[in-house]
Formats: structure tokens, sequence, C-alpha cells
């Protein structure tokens, strides 16, 4: 499962460096979620993959019964994904800004800042 | 933006409730078993979402009570202000803390602060992501 | 730890936590935001004065959230980097504040300047303070993302063109430090920062170390704007508010750079051959593009933007040169705390002379020293501080650094510093030259902006000149400070022992 995994990692983060290179500018954005999906899942895999229960302590017990899977790993995850999905709506608000005030979906066409 | 389906319209109307009502269950649920303030607060916000594409967005802003902004202002107060009682305790901050209430008819009840921090998180995640739904849905 | 000394370490990021919720819930009223922004600021300013103190006195605060022991809660930390670092945010932070107060209007207070600036404070404190490195990320997202809205208020062309430049590579970033941090945490099973150290050194696949500790060099230095990675920073620094720049100028670069101090210490070796070598090219180069690419601009805020990247350069320089000499990395501490006064300092400068003339290109103004002694004065302090001029606070932190250079007889670096320090001189004087001392060119029409009293300008650029001047003044008690912030450094088992309290 993991050496899947890593595949799916690999291929994930070259789509998005591959989309990111674009010069659209919706692709860029396209490019970066699925880029903040790779470093998730990368955390995830990495993290090790257990089949588990909840990792709950019963009434009355000290120790959750059986094989649990590893919170912290799940835990950092929800909280990239939270985090990435801030971000990106904020990305994809500020492209449609971007767009109504220059015009174009062309990375060729902003340059008035570069130097 | 509205579609205008009829069908949406009518089935929004059973489904919202059932939503929020779902979205309540899931924020207390959250502490001892799988739950808590920020799926409670997607559900929600995805239950006038709903809403939203059914009615429009004076509709979503009438279900919402205050402006997704307030909430976020005051779900954030909240979160900070509810850390703050341990250090009067002694404890680090955030340290949860729990009382006990006995009402007259329902028995115990059992409060914390995490229970207040949950809230103050609900409040920010409906606050922000209708913020921003809204915003997009009122440029057209 | 009791809980009084435990508020101490939680009050530089619960204060602009509540100012900016409190703000947000006084939304409509720009009277509130201003008095909740002023109070907060001078509110956190207090706290992190209390801060460096008690950490001056214990040598290590930490404060474990929620009363879960590390390494598996939360910790938060303040040794004096991180206090001085705090020091600094508060500096920082209150001069915005007031600055603020004539030139952010209603137009970008309906935007949410206000609450995104106490979130930005809060992010850049949290950074500074956390022991946990998956902690760190989210301070420096939330960090991000109250920058990124900062940036874009106003909505004009530039800012759009600067915002998706900056969104982009920081974004690059963070998910290479996320990936980083999933390595590491399959590695070690730890996130706690002193556990990971500990842990770290019992690894023994060094070739995976190696992949995680570049990881962390390319994505601290994306935000720290080290060379080659520079890019997007003089795309975007000039094109938002003035308070905004100077805020920025000051704080988010740094924030990288001290997160590059505090890992390269602290969990990886900054002594590892393959780490030296690249920090010290890198230090190098980024000086010496940075100057190149100021000499050739005309806009004030560009050129300003250019410099941030050489200093960062030093900064660095002190930390390449750290396994080698302590003094080195003494001169890249006082560095850093020399460089956030004068580089806000100077942003806050061009935002003065914007509200008078109405520009920022150099070619359009002049006449300024005629018309405004005081404003040229005031400049040149900063001005000949960051070129490094005695007895400036500039001129200790180059010559700290630039000694520790000759000690370690990196001669090359030696000379590229002195080289660089020499056009950092050519770059004020072509300012100076050009805006206040030319006659005002007759054929510009320029009509400046319409502001409210410039008195709150001219008070916090004559505070933070007077700061710059006090640094230099007296330079012993804070290389002294310096110095015992480096040794804490370059003994990372005290800070080990410290949050760990012996349980490792």
């Amino acid at each position: 499962m993991e050496t899947l995994m890593a595949f799916v990692v690999g291929v994930l983060y070259a789509t998005a460096i591959y989309m990111i290179l674009r010069r659209s500018i919706v692709k860029l954005v396209i490019g970066l979620v699925l880029l903040s999906n790779a470093a998730n899942l990368l955390l995830f895999t990495s993290a090790g993959m257990t089949r588990g229960a909840p990792p709950l302590v019963p009434q009355g017990a000290t120790v959750p019964a059986g094989v649990v899977a590893d919170p912290l790993a799940q835990a950092l995850i929800l909280t990239a994904i939270v985090i990435g999905f801030g971000v990106l709506a904020f990305a994809v608000v500020l492209i449609r800004r971007a767009y109504e005030v220059v015009q174009a979906d062309d990375m060729n066409q902003m340059k008035d800042t570069d130097t | 933006m509205n579609m205008q389906s009829l069908i949406l319209r009518t089935a929004g109307q059973f489904i919202l409730p059932l939503l929020l009502l779902f979205s309540l269950f899931l924020l207390l649920r959250g502490h001892n078993e799988p739950g808590g303030g920020f799926i409670a607060g997607l559900v929600a916000a995805s239950a006038v979402s709903l809403h939203l594409f059914a009615m429009d967005t004076a509709a979503a802003r009438r279900i919402l009570l205050a402006a997704p902004r307030d909430l976020i202002g005051w779900g954030l107060t909240l979160g900070v202000v509810s850390a703050v009682p341990s250090i009067f305790l002694g404890e680090p901050f955030f340290t949860s803390i729990w009382f006990e209430l006995t009402l007259p008819v329902l028995g115990t009840l059992k409060l914390g602060t995490p229970l207040f921090f949950d809230v103050g998180v609900y409040m920010v995640v409906v606050g922000s992501v209708l913020t921003i739904v809204l915003n997009l849905a009122e440029e057209h | 730890m009791s809980s009084s000394l435990s508020l101490t370490v939680a009050l530089p990021i619960l204060i602009p936590l509540l100012s900016g919720a409190l703000s947000v819930a006084g939304w409509r009223s720009l009277r509130v935001q201003r008095g909740v922004a002023l109070l907060g600021t001078a509110a956190l300013l207090v706290a992190s004065i209390l801060l460096l103190h008690a950490t001056w006195q214990a040598d290590f605060l930490v404060m474990e959230m929620g009363n879960w022991p590390a390494p598996f809660g939360i910790v938060l930390v303040s040794d004096l980097l991180g206090a001085i670092m705090v020091l600094l945010t508060g500096i920082t932070g209150f001069a915005t504040a007031v600055y603020s107060l004539s030139t952010i209007n209603e137009r970008y207070s309906r935007f949410g300047y206000y609450p995104l600036m106490h979130l930005l404070l809060a992010g850049v404190n949290g950074a500074f303070l956390t022991g946990d490195i998956f902690n760190l990320y989210v301070w420096f997202e939330v960090m991000l993302v109250a920058s990124f809205a900062l940036l874009i208020l106003g909505g004009e062309r530039a800012q759009m063109e600067g915002a998706i430049k900056y969104v982009t590579l920081n974004l690059v970033s963070s998910a290479m430090f996320l990936s980083a941090i999933g390595l590491l945490y399959g590695l070690v099973g730890t996130l706690n920062m002193a556990d990971i150290a500990v842990k770290l050194g019992e690894v023994e696949d060094t070739g995976l170390v190696t992949v995680i500790s570049m990881l962390f060099l390319v994505a601290f230095g994306i935000k720290a704007a080290a060379f080659p990675f520079f890019f997007w920073l003089p795309a975007s620094y000039h094109t938002p508010q003035v308070a905004v720049s100077a805020l920025f100028a000051g704080l988010l670069t740094k924030v990288g750079v001290y997160s590059l101090f505090r890992v390269f210490t602290l969990v990886f070796s900054a002594a590892e051959p393959l780490t030296h070598t690249l920090l010290l090219w890198t230090a190098g180069l980024t000086m010496l593009t940075g100057v190149l690419g100021a000499a050739a601009q005309f806009e004030f805020r560009r050129i300003l933007s250019f410099h941030i990247i050489s200093q960062i350069g030093y900064m660095l320089m002190g930390l390449a040169l750290a396994p080698l000499s302590a003094l080195a990395l003494v001169g890249g501490i006082f560095y850093i705390m020399h460089h956030i006064i004068v580089k806000a300092n100077l942003f806050l400068i061009s935002g003065l002379v914007f509200c008078l003339r109405g520009s920022y290109d150099l070619k359009q103004l002049g006449g300024l020293y005629r018309e405004k002694p005081l404003l040229a004065m005031l400049f040149l302090i900063p001005a000949l501080s960051l070129a490094g001029l005695p007895p400036l606070s500039g001129f200790f932190a180059k010559y700290i650094v630039i000694r520790a250079g000759v000690e370690t007889e990196s001669w090359w670096l030696v000379g590229t510093a002195l080289v660089v320090g020499l056009l950092t001189l050519y770059s004020m004087i072509k300012i100076w030259a050009e805006v206040f001392w030319k006659a005002q060119p007759e054929d510009v029409d320029l009509t400046p902006p319409q502001t409210g009293s410039l008195v709150p300008l001219y008070l916090t650029i004559a505070g933070l000149a007077a700061l710059t001047v006090c640094v230099g003044l007296f330079a012993q008690p804070v290389f002294e400070l310096a110095e015992r912030a480096a040794e804490q450094l370059l003994n990372p088992s005290l800070y080990i022992d410290a949050v760990l309290g012996g349980r490792a």
C-alpha cells in the first residue's frame, strides 16, 4: 500500500509542477491545489499506514483496545487541509480579481511589476 | 445567483433544518466521539450554501442572523477567551477546565472550556466559509 | 512553571489575536479600530519587553499548552533569540499602528486592514515562540494568509500582479515545508523540535536526513528571499500601502531567516559540509544580486526592496560562518536587530515622501532638502545606518559579521560583504541626491494624495531613527544581548534540556 501511495504522491507532485509552469493562471491555481494535496498525502503516507480503530480510550480503560491508527498524523493532515483550503479559497478570489483587472488569463500579460 | 429549480427549493426547505440540527449534533458530540466545531461548522456552512443555491443570497443572509464577518470576529474572541480562565487557576494557558451544573429537572450538566472553544471554532468556520461564498455569489 | 511566567510567554500571541478579534467585532467604526490597534500594539510592545526581561533572567521560558507535557503537547519556548525577535515585532507593530493613523483611511479599513495587521503580528510572534515544528508551519500560514490579503488591499493592477507571484512562490515554499515535516515525522515520529534534535542524532539513514534538511533550506530560503529564490520580493513589496510594505519589509523575510537560524542550529547542524557550503554561497550571492538589482532601479520602494535581499545575505553569512566562529552568529543576530528597525523606517520615509509629493519615482522627485530639512536629516540616519557608517547601528552589525569573516579567513565572503556595503552606500546616496538634493524637476506635474495630519508619520520616523542611533551609541549592551542569544543557539543541549526537562 505504501509503495502504491508513494507513486501516487510522485505523480501528484509531477502534475502539480507541470501545471504551475503553464502560462494560464487558472492552471497555475490547479497546480497549487494539486501541490498542496501531494504534500498532504506525503505526510499521510510517511507517517505510516495502519488499519485500525479510532484512537479512543474506552470508558474505564487507560489504553485504547486493539490496533489504533496514529491520531497525530491525521490531526496534522486535517490542519493542513484546512489551511490549504483557506489559502486556496483566497487564491481563487485573487485570480478572479486579477482577471477582472488585467483582462487576461496569461502570465505573460502580467509583467508590470517585473524588473 | 438563482437556479429557480422547484425541486431544489422544495427539498431545500426540508433539508435545511435537518442539516442545521445535524451540525449542532456534531458540535456537541465532538468531545468524546468523532465530531467537533470544525466539521460541524462546515456542515452548517454547506446547509446555508444549499439554501443560497435554492433561493438567493438575501435569503441565505437572513437565516444567518448576523453578518458572516461578525461571526468570525465573535467566534475568534470566544475561542481566545475560552483559553484564558485556566491562567487564573494557576494552570498553563489552554488547560481545559470542567465544572458541573445541577439543573432541577434535567440532572447534571457537565460544561467545560473546550465546549466554548469548539463553539468559537464553529462560528469562525461558518463565518469564513460564508464570507467567501457570499462574496463570490454576490459579484454576479 | 508558575502561571504568571506562562502567561508572559503566551501574551505576545494572545494580545494581537484578541485585538484582531475585537477589531473585527468593531468593523464598522474606523475610530474603534484605530483605538484597538494603538492599544493592542502598545500592549504587545510592553508584553514583549516583559518577555525579554523574563527570558534574560531565566534563560529559557517553556510553556506547555493545555498542560500536555512535552514532547506530546505543543510547547511555547522563549529563548533569547525568540524574545529579541518578539520585541522587534512589538516595535515594528507599534510603529506601524501609529503610522497608519493618518495613512489608512476608510477605503482600506473597510477591507479589513486592521484585523489583518493584528493577525499578521500574531502569526509572526507565534512563529518566533513555538517549539513545535508543525506549529511553526501553522503560524507561517496564519502569517501568509494575512499577508496575502494585506498585499492586495486597494486592488490596483500592480498589486494583483505582484500578489500572484508572491502567493505562488510562498505556496510552493509552504508545500515544501509541509513535505519536509511529513518526511521528518515519518523518520523520527515526533514534532517537538527539541525531541527531533535528540532523535535525529540516533538516525542512521543520513541520506534521508540530508534530503529533509535541504527541503527545509529551500522552503525557508524562499520565505527569507535568499538567492536564487528572491524573485517574488521585488515583484510585490513596492505595490501595497506603505504601512503594509514596512511591516512586510521589517518582519516577513526575517521570519524565514529566524527559522533558518533555529532549524540549522537546533535540529540540523550548519556544520554539515553540504549545508555549510550551500549557506556560504547563498549568503554571498544573495548580498551581491540584491545590491546590484537595487543599483539598476529608480523607484524608491523598489530600491529598498532589493536592499532587503542584500541585507538578508549578511544575516545568512552570520549563520553560515557560525560553525567556525561564534562571533559570526552574534553578528547575524545583531544584524537582524539593526535591520528590522532601519528597513521598516526607510519604507515609512518613502511613504512620507509620497504623502508630500505624490510619487515614488526618483526622477520626478527633488528639492526636499530645501523644503523639509528635518525629513532629510531623518532620512540620513537610517540610510547611512543601512550602508554601515559609524556610529550608527549598521556599522556595528556589519563590523561584527565581517570581523567574523576575517577570523575564519573567508576572504571571498569578506570581500563581497565590503563591496556590497559600498554599493549600498551608492544606492542611498542616489536616493539622497535625487529625492532631497537636486531641485524639484519643473516639467512634472504631481498631485500629492489626500492624507490626514502628517504628525504621526514624523513621530514614528523620528522614534525609529532615535532607536537606530541608540543601538549605535549603546552597542555594548546590545552586543551582549546578541552574544548571550548566540551562546544559547550554539549549545542546543541547553534548549533541549529546558524543553524536555531531562526526560529525554
